[in-house]
């Protein structure tokens, strides 16, 4: 049994404008220990999807219908009382913005401590004794008299490993971490998703991983949904989804990666915006943004699809598939891109070569 | 910076405070027009010239104003601020017997807004937008419109005439008998009704805004019950911006004990400034305008300390 499995999740939002589909129908499922990616741009659906797994989801948003299935019961027809045993203590979240995801006025060390005496029968000292092991374990220099700081006095690096030593604090099975590294420089991002990665292997702990970042992705991940306009557009195992792109909206984040040693002065950019979820388009949602979209594509929103057979898939057990029309054979022109890998990088044996997708069919971001 | 280095660091400032603020209340009572002297001998065709200049001399008001200041100061650090004219008493001695009457007047205004506004903008801003958030407002808003001599009246109306719960003219006791917290009610009511209508309203837009912030979401997420996430997360933040308004309230509540002293027959420092101005005593003006303007400071330096305990990040700066 998977560790976690969602079917059919959507979540609306009823606002003054109209009605927000945020999430429409997402499937997949996390194994124990596993990590898994949620990628895609701003407006995806990726935070609210996260938020719709610890029921955190408020007015005006609703989770509309669908499965939560976490360790084999349904986090949506559990009780208040009950999602609040998971919230922190099986399930727990990193947050994108450290700084304000503490609170100013308590120390760090109360803030995490919080979590443990509410969710373990610990007595005071233990309490006190494991959240300073913790901030040891995140790295953070000095924990005795680092526990009694604020969160002012912490940098941001920092704080994100004071959001981190929270999330870990009842060594949950699950951990969301929604961007964890957008709002830290570069060098800085390497170092927390390394402790990331090292803690949960260390703890055993699954991870859903959501950000805007490739690259990020393919640091951490072993499989990756891709979501467009609330919508899975293609699900793969991180190897797969680099070496072997299928739906031309991965094509496009794809090359949207600078590289280095590239000649290009420009960064190549999807061309357009995310579309107003309140008026999506007709067809397939990324259809205008699509430099292979033909008219089939205005007509048919396609599912995610087996890209050799082309049937559709369903549920949340897809390993592989992409929702593109050319896989059900109804482009006339199909996919013209080609991937290329350069293995500049080759002795780094984990480093996943040097990918470059090229597109005939005019440059992606004119 | 440590705690302790803070509050002495506000405690030092107060002292130029004060200087200034008795600098300003000498320099504005000087500048009133009306000659202390005219007034005392009146249009009398008997009192010659020279008996002005006498006059006026023996009050020391022929030398220069800094001088004038200065005996002033050092006369009233230790304690002597002149006589009343009319009655020949202490200034010192009416400020004494009166000042508790009015901090406990205000201290009791003060608590009254505090219950009532703290609870009902919690209150309010948990329950957005929903009927009990629309009905307070309502009120807040008579709170804020009410004039404070007319709600006086009414309350003294209502509940003493009609009712008969209080007698119209409080039987006089000292302060500190318990019973007088009783006769503190009507008039506490009065006077601390606007600051707990402006406090409620803005406990509640505070308390909103910091419902909307990430921190609140990664308490929720920690698991723990909204009754924790409200009262200590979401509380102790929204109490920061409450603390910055206090000082102001205050001004509001001192200058409400003129009114509200007048209307319930309440002997404070408010309705001895009234007499005060009707009968021209430079002496006991100044003297209530000093101590007003010292209440004032000291709230700040309250407000201030108040202000620290409850953000951190001020104690660092």
């Amino acid at each position: 049994m998977a560790l976690l499995e969602v079917n059919d999740l959507t979540v609306k939002f009823y606002t003054g404008e109209g009605v927000v589909t945020a999430v429409d129908g997402l499937d997949y499922r996390i194994e124990r220990g596993e990590k898994f990616g949620i990628v895609g741009e701003s407006g995806a659906g990726k935070s609210v999807t996260a938020l719709s797994l610890l029921r955190l989801i408020e007015n005006p948003g609703q989770i509309e219908r669908g499965e939560i299935i976490f360790k084999g019961q349904n986090l949506l027809e559990m009780t208040d009382e009950e999602v609040r045993r998971v919230r922190g203590n099986e399930m727990a979240m990193i947050f994108q913005d450290a700084q304000s995801a503490l609170n100013p006025v308590y120390t760090v060390g109360d803030q995490i401590a919080e979590a443990i005496r509410h969710h373990m029968d610990l007595p005071d000292s233990e309490v006190r004794e494991r959240t300073i092991q913790l901030l040891d374990s995140v790295g953070i220099p000095e924990p005795e008299t680092r526990y009694s700081d604020y969160p002012h006095q912490f940098s941001g690096g920092m704080q994100q490993r004071v959001i981190i030593a929270m999330a870990l604090s009842c060594d949950p099975d699950l951990i969301i971490a929604d961007e964890p590294t957008t709002a830290l420089d570069v060098t800085i991002e390497a170092k927390i998703l390394d402790l990331l990665e090292n803690l949960a292997e260390e703890f055993d702990t699954a991870i859903q991983l959501i950000t805007h970042d490739l690259g990020v992705i393919a640091e951490v991940c072993d499989r990756v949904m891709v979501m467009y306009a609330g919508k899975p557009v293609e699900k793969a195992t991180v190897e797969e989804l680099y070496y072997d792109p299928k739906h031309p909206y991965t094509v496009g984040l794809m090359s949207a990666i600078p590289r280095v040693g590239e000649r290009s002065h420009r960064l190549q950019t999807i061309p357009g915006t995310m579309p107003d979820l309140v008026e999506l388009p007709s067809g397939c949602s990324f259809h205008p943004r699509c430099p292979y979209a033909e008219e089939a594509c205005t007509r048919t929103q396609p599912p995610l699809l087996d890209p050799e057979t082309g049937e559709p898939l369903t549920g949340s057990g897809v390993e592989r598939g992409a929702a593109c029309l050319e896989y059900s054979g109804e482009l006339v022109r199909g996919l013209d891109f080609q991937v290329t890998v350069d293995d500049v990088l080759g002795d780094e044996a984990d480093a996943i070569g040097d990918v470059d997708v090229a597109t005939t069919e005019g440059e992606l971001d004119d | 910076m440590g705690f302790r280095r803070f509050i002495l660091k506000r405690l030092l400032a107060v002292v130029p405070i004060l200087f200034g603020v008795s600098i300003i209340t000498f320099a504005l009572v000087y500048l009133t027009p009306g000659d202390p002297v005219d007034l005392m001998v009146g249009m009398n065709p008997h009192v010659s010239a020279a008996d002005r200049a006498r006059i006026r001399a023996d009050l020391g008001l022929d030398a220069p104003v800094y001088v004038q200041y200065y005996r002033w100061m050092i006369n009233g650090l230790q304690g002597d601020f002149g006589i009343v004219y009319a009655s020949n008493r202490e200034v010192s001695e009416i400020i004494v017997t009166r000042l508790p009457e009015t901090v406990a007047l205000g201290i009791f205004g003060w608590v009254f807004a505090l219950l009532i506004a703290i609870p009902t903008g919690i209150y309010a801003a948990v329950n957005k937008d929903r009927a009990g958030d629309h009905v307070s407002r309502f009120i807040a808003l008579f709170g804020i419109s009410i004039p404070n001599f007319w709600l006086g009246l009414m309350l003294i109306l209502v509940f003493a005439l009609w009712l008969d719960w209080w007698s119209v003219l409080a039987p006089r006791e000292p302060l500190y008998s318990t019973s007088m917290l009783w006769y503190l009610i009507l008039p506490g009511v009065t006077i601390g009704t606007a600051a707990s209508a402006i406090l409620m309203r803005i406990m509640r837009s505070s308390m909103a805004e910091e419902m909307n912030k990430d921190y609140v979401t990664a308490a929720r997420a920690k698991g723990l019950p909204e009754r924790t996430v409200i009262l200590k997360h979401v509380l102790r933040n929204s109490l920061i911006s409450v603390t910055t308004v206090a000082a102001f309230l205050t001004a509001g509540i001192l200058a409400g004990s003129v009114v509200v002293e007048v209307v319930f027959n309440w002997p404070g420092l408010g309705r001895e400034l009234v007499n005060a101005v009707v009968g021209r005593e430079v002496n006991l003006i100044l003297a209530i305008t000093l101590f007003t303007g010292i209440a004032l400071v000291i709230a700040n330096l309250l407000a201030d300390i108040a202000y620290a305990v409850l953000d951190p990040r001020i104690r660092y700066d």
